[in-house]
């Protein structure tokens, strides 16, 4: 299993959120070969982790299902899970490209019957809810991970619950065994989809992200949200448990600020009107959710699903960027202090919960990757220069929604082809 | 005097205010930058008290709100604390604005007659240029007496103990009623701010 064969005609993509799978397929469904390499342990990556999209409010597990079926389907994608890209050498049609894999400690025999979770009794925040809860330190990522097998977590490799889960398997599928591997992969052409991560929130000082408990972030709304994540879809606020039942969302943390993000990280409008349905979903007419932005960037067909929202009763908005967040210690209900533009008034409004509407950056920077690619001043890859062979796709390029990340990813895959085919007249 | 500077101001920008201000303000030139998010207005410790916020102001001045920003007491208020430059997502140098912002209406005569913050900044100008340092007896006395003869006695018995105490500490000397110390070259001191402001009022379009 560790070795994939690969030559000069050979697509890598870095890479398996839906950027880098639809990369993949697409370059597989022309019949290229390719190798997707993946640095947790299963495919989906940021998009999986959605409890809905904008503007449909369609549930992104739907585009996922499909997308993992065309990969079973397919017999030119390898998956390669735990593995990350630590060197690229060569050039345009000739890369010779170092992949390190983890051990999983998990074989092909897993049939994911659980047994060696019930076993272990180690615990570790779960990645998966952003840390929000705990799971067993033998866990399957999520309901819809790929591959469908489990994963050892490394803090109990040499404890005895290591021993527990391995006597617990009836498949034999856990091996302790396993060892951390180098592989050299010859590839033509490279599409770097390595996504993008959430702005670490701690550093907004004032609005007091890690300080006060009800003020969360955008991501980890949507596992509150999810029927999967930690509350079982029940919105319910971190310091006490009770119903979060008016919420207010804080655009531009993180984004548009010399500060912090200097671009538009673009999904978060988009993202917050969508959130603010969640709160009216659970709670109906009870529900109210309050909107803090600078502007509202819902652009082209979005600003139908804007309106809605407008003429939604539970959903206000107030034209201010929050200024800084209180917390009322007795009931530690946040309190938002700013002033909004539209008449220039001082508030300070209470709170059930905050979701603070956060920044995307690139979850490798330009600078970090092995390979050469140009990179804006936020760390996001530029178009790729004439004679170039390493392509960015999805959010690795810019902050894009799912959609944009498909289209963005797909054109990608089709310069990645471009290169291999002419790797290949010049061998016939 | 002063008005025949707002008469030429006047002449010169007719109703184009914020190039005003981009000319003649320090750091005006960022006013434009301003994108209305309010965190100044709302970082502000003075804010409840001020007429106009800094993020009004800047879209005053867009307006061309001309007299009302420049007679308002507004940026008489900033206590230079910074908390708005910290936080502002466009880096703009709010505080800096302001004072430029003052020092222009004061410089105009349009500022607030009696406003606390520029009489402070007039006699403090008047005291310490001088002779080169800050004159601590008489410039008390000018402030406390400001307001009459009765104020500034009920002010000088309440401020008794901070005074008295800066006498032990040696930190001010009675006899300065009398002139006090100043730098060694107080002529040099003085073209030396004669010039400067004079090249100030050249960078300004206040002389040719």
């Amino acid at each position: 299993m560790a070795t994939a064969v690969a030559t000069n005609q050979t697509i890598l993509v870095v890479g398996g959120g839906v950027s880098g799978m639809t990369a993949a397929l697409e370059a597989a469904e022309c019949g290229k070969e390719v190798v997707l390499v993946e640095s947790s342990a299963t495919l989906g990556g940021r998009t999986a982790s959605l409890y809905r999209y904008f503007p449909k409010l369609c549930h992104p597990v739907c585009g996922l299902e499909i997308n993992l079926r065309r990969l079973r389907g397919n017999r030119s994608v390898r998956v390669l899970t735990l593995a990350e890209v630590t060197a690229v050498s060569g050039t345009r049609g000739d890369f010779t490209v170092t992949v390190k894999r983890s051990p999983r400690y998990v074989n092909r025999n897993c049939t994911a019957c659980g047994a060696c979770a019930q076993a272990v009794s180690a615990e570790i925040p779960n990645p998966w809810n952003y840390g929000l809860d705990r799971l067993k330190a033998a866990y399957l990522p999520h309901a819809m991970a790929y591959p469908q097998r489990y994963v050892l977590d490394p803090s109990i490799i040499g404890t005895p619950d290591a021993e527990k889960a391995r006597a617990a398997c009836k498949y034999d599928a856990i091996d302790l065994g396993m060892q951390a591997e180098t592989l050299e992969l010859k590839v033509g052409a490279i599409v770097w989809a390595t996504g993008w991560r959430p702005y670490d929130a701690a550093k907004i000082q004032p609005y007091g992200y890690g300080r006060f408990p009800n003020v969360i972030t955008s991501v980890e709304f949507e596992r509150l949200a999810d029927p999967h994540g930690p509350s079982g879809g029940k919105i319910l606020r971190p310091s006490d448990g009770k119903l979060a039942k008016n919420v207010a969302f804080v655009q531009c943390a993180g984004s548009r600020d010399e500060n912090h993000l200097r671009h538009c990280s673009r999904i978060c409008c988009m993202a917050s009107l969508k959130q603010t349905q969640y709160v009216r979903e659970a709670f109906g007419e009870g529900a109210q959710s309050t909107v803090y932005y600078i502007d509202i960037r819902a652009i082209d067909r979005f600003e139908d699903f804007y309106a809605r929202v407008q003429r939604d009763p539970t959903v206000k908005f107030v034209k201010s960027k929050v200024a800084r967040i209180a917390e009322d210690q007795a009931t530690r209900d946040p309190i938002l202090h700013g002033v909004d533009t539209e008449g220039y008034r001082r508030y300070a409004s209470r709170h059930d919960l905050v979701v603070l509407a956060i920044g995307m950056e690139p979850s490798v920077r330009g600078a970090d990757i092995p390979a050469e690619v140009v990179a804006d001043s936020s760390g996001f890859i530029d178009a790729a220069a004439d004679g170039a062979a390493v392509f960015g796709a999805g959010c690795a390029t810019n902050a894009l929604d799912v959609n944009r990340s498909v289209q963005n990813a797909t054109a990608a895959a089709l310069r990645a082809i471009q290169v291999v085919n002419r790797a290949a007249r010049a061998e016939s | 005097m002063p008005t025949a500077l707002n008469e030429q101001a006047l002449a010169r920008y007719r109703n184009d205010f914020l190039r005003e201000v981009e000319e003649r303000v320090d750091e005006g030139g960022w006013v434009k930058m301003c994108m209305q998010c309010g965190v100044c207005a709302g970082s502000c410790p003075f804010g409840p008290h001020w007429e106009h916020s800094p993020q009004k102001i800047f879209m005053m001045i867009r307006a061309g709100k001309r007299e009302e920003v420049l007679a308002s007491d507004s940026m008489w208020m900033c206590t230079s604390c910074y908390n708005c430059v910290v936080r502002c997502p466009r880096k703009l140098p709010i505080t800096t604005i302001m004072h430029g912002l003052a020092t222009y209406a004061h410089r105009l005569g349009l500022a607030p007659k009696r406003q606390p913050t520029r009489d402070f900044s007039v006699i403090f100008w008047e005291n310490f240029t001088r002779n080169g340092r800050a004159n601590e007896i008489r410039l008390m006395l000018r402030l406390w007496f400001r307001d009459g003869f009765g104020a500034g006695i009920r002010k000088a018995l309440a401020m008794k103990e901070v005074g008295l105490g800066m006498l032990r500490a040696k930190r001010m000397s009675p006899f300065e009623i009398f002139g006090g110390h100043g730098v060694k070259d107080v002529k040099g001191f003085q073209a030396m701010i004669r010039k400067a402001q004079e090249i100030e009022d050249r960078k300004r379009g206040f002389s040719k």
